[in-house]
């Protein structure tokens, strides 16, 4: 009864991983031999500055995307958990985007941050500020990005911090009362420490899922202005399916892989080894 | 009284981001009703309703095709997925054998492996397949789920085993009773797992833009997402919004409809995955 798994596992998870190990050393555009060039692939990644420049911008893009979506979807948990008319109102509002596809999303967003004509200009200069522009200037597409990837995702992170926040019991809060403490010590003292469980996994999940931005540069920029909005899996899609690179590209997938690994586990040992 | 200030600024602030997630989507779709000098411009209701955008997303783009498409594959996978995962996953739940707990372990490698590892080298196994252009790049490389089988192990440890006993005393076979016994004491799972596949098939375009080239093969969201990018919009916004709405109104309506669902569903994939 495990065979379709086990068939699916060696066809669809084994083999590729082995045969993308394989990749790795060497060159091969699909179509002649494949030529076996050793590691070299790998010192190419160093020396590439397409590489550092993804590799940057992706850092960029989490580096405003987490702590975002991280401190609004926790205040907007922390809200809802009071008591609250309409409850599921909000809750089923701050979650569409999250089942939209990104495409949708991406589009909507391009026009919203359209120079001339888009919705947010618009309201900047109706209160009597500058235009911006969103997506044609380097410095300021990326975090535009980051700013709608957050809109999207923020309700699934919404439910998570709340679906911790319930499960904080209401003594400790009584207690914590008796002895004294403001709202203020209470949310840094108990609610963000018992929240730690799930504040990591949010964390956790954020980065995954930041790592694999793709489609919003895909369809918003095509990685520009000035190769500011190029995400690593989007070098890696040029790469591979634009350029035909397949060792180079899977050499970056392995790389880029390592990567994401290294940084959970930085956010795992930092955040917990910081409240407990 | 600092109360009821608290109070007021709490639904401030909780109307404020109602209306920020839900404001674009309004425009969106009244937008694609809109004539097209309309669009631009703080206004959201049209002065007349037109159909216009649409008619000239059908007409350039074979966008009923995509839509055809889309449902077939997603449909496909999520039964595919909801069968055969619920048959792994009650052997792991209810039946002992040898290697299980090597079995378990692959799982759980399964789904930790980030899928830049394996984008390129499943792209080389559908060009030697010849599955390039196919249906069966879309749905065989997505039929089983690890992520699935863990929900259904999960749930089916749940059930009574004097149930799966007695069943067995009157000659039901294994997979009898799991259809006919598992299957009708296991619906939040199977609800879980049917909602996060058909979402999560509906809306991917990573993969489809990889293995799909050839038009008439292509599922909305790449139609769409090349549409959009490429010329063939000619730069009429209506028309883009159009597509795009296309492929937002079926996960919206299931959405209006499931919502309970799709919220916990979303959830539990989030914390377990």
């Amino acid at each position: 009864m495990v065979a379709p798994y086990l068939v699916h596992f060696l066809v669809i998870t084994a083999f590729p991983i082995i045969f993308s190990m394989v990749l790795t050393l060497h060159r091969w555009n699909l179509l002649s031999p494949m030529q076996w060039i050793g590691a070299t692939n790998f010192s190419t990644v160093f020396s590439d500055p397409l590489f550092w420049k993804s590799l940057w911008n992706t850092f960029r893009f989490l580096g405003i995307h987490i702590p975002l979506q991280v401190g609004s979807a926790l205040i907007l948990a922390v809200i809802l958990n009071q008591k609250i008319q309409a409850r599921g109102f909000f809750r089923a509002a701050f979650f569409l985007p999250v089942v939209v596809s990104g495409v949708v999303v991406t589009i909507l967003w391009k026009q919203l941050y359209s120079t001339d004509t888009g919705l947010l200009n618009s309201l900047l200069m109706s209160v009597g500020l500058e235009r911006v522009e969103w997506l044609t200037s380097p410095a300021i597409a990326m975090p535009a990005i980051a700013i709608m990837a957050t809109w999207k995702n923020v309700g699934l992170y919404v439910i998570l911090l709340l679906s911790g926040l319930q499960t904080i019991p209401k003594q400790v809060y009584e207690a914590a009362t008796l002895d004294g403490a403001g709202k203020i010590s209470q949310f840094f003292n108990i609610t963000i420490p018992m929240l730690n469980p799930i504040l990591l996994s949010v964390i956790i999940l954020s980065t995954i899922n930041g790592f694999s931005l793709f489609i919003e540069p895909y369809v918003m920029t095509g990685g520009g202005p000035l190769n500011s909005t190029l995400s690593m899996n989007l070098y890696i899609y040029n790469q591979g399916f634009a350029f035909y690179k397949m060792g180079y590209a899977a050499t970056l997938g392995f790389v880029l892989a390592g990567i994401v690994f290294a940084v959970v586990l930085l956010e795992r040992r930092y955040i917990e080894s910081d409240t407990t | 009284m600092i109360r009821a200030i608290l109070k007021g600024l709490f639904y401030l602030v909780l109307a404020g981001a109602a209306a920020t997630f839900l404001y674009p989507f309004i425009w969106m779709v009244l937008g694609t009703l809109k004539p097209e000098v309309e669009i631009a411009g703080l206004k959201l209701w049209p002065s007349t309703f037109t159909l216009e955008s649409y008619r000239a997303v059908f007409s350039k783009i074979p966008v009923g095709r995509a839509f055809f498409n889309s449902m077939l594959v997603s449909t496909l996978v999520t039964a595919s997925v909801l069968l055969l995962s619920s048959i792994t996953g009650y052997a792991l739940s209810r039946l002992t054998f040898k290697g299980r707990d090597i079995i378990f372990g692959l799982l759980l490698f399964t789904m930790m492996l980030p899928f830049q590892i394996t984008l390129i080298p499943m792209y080389v196994l559908m060009v030697k397949f010849h599955w390039i252009d196919t249906y069966q790049a879309l749905i065989v490389p997505a039929m089983v789920s690890a992520f699935a089988i863990l929900i259904f192990r999960q749930s089916f440890k749940t059930i009574p085993g004097d149930l799966i006993d007695s069943a067995r005393l009157d000659g039901c076979g294994e997979l009898e009773i799991l259809f006919r016994i598992i299957w009708p004491l296991s619906k939040p799972a199977l609800i879980t797992v049917g909602i996060l596949t058909f979402v999560n098939t509906w809306n991917d375009v990573l993969w489809p833009i990889i293995v799909i080239r050839d038009q008439s093969m292509m599922t909305m969201p790449q139609m769409v997402a090349l549409y959009a990018v490429g010329g063939q919009a000619e730069a009429q916004v209506g028309n883009i919004l159009a597509a795009a709405t296309l492929l937002a109104v079926p996960i919206i309506i299931a959405y209006l409809i499931f919502q309970k669902y799709f919220i916990e569903s979303m959830a539990t994939s989030g914390l377990k995955g």
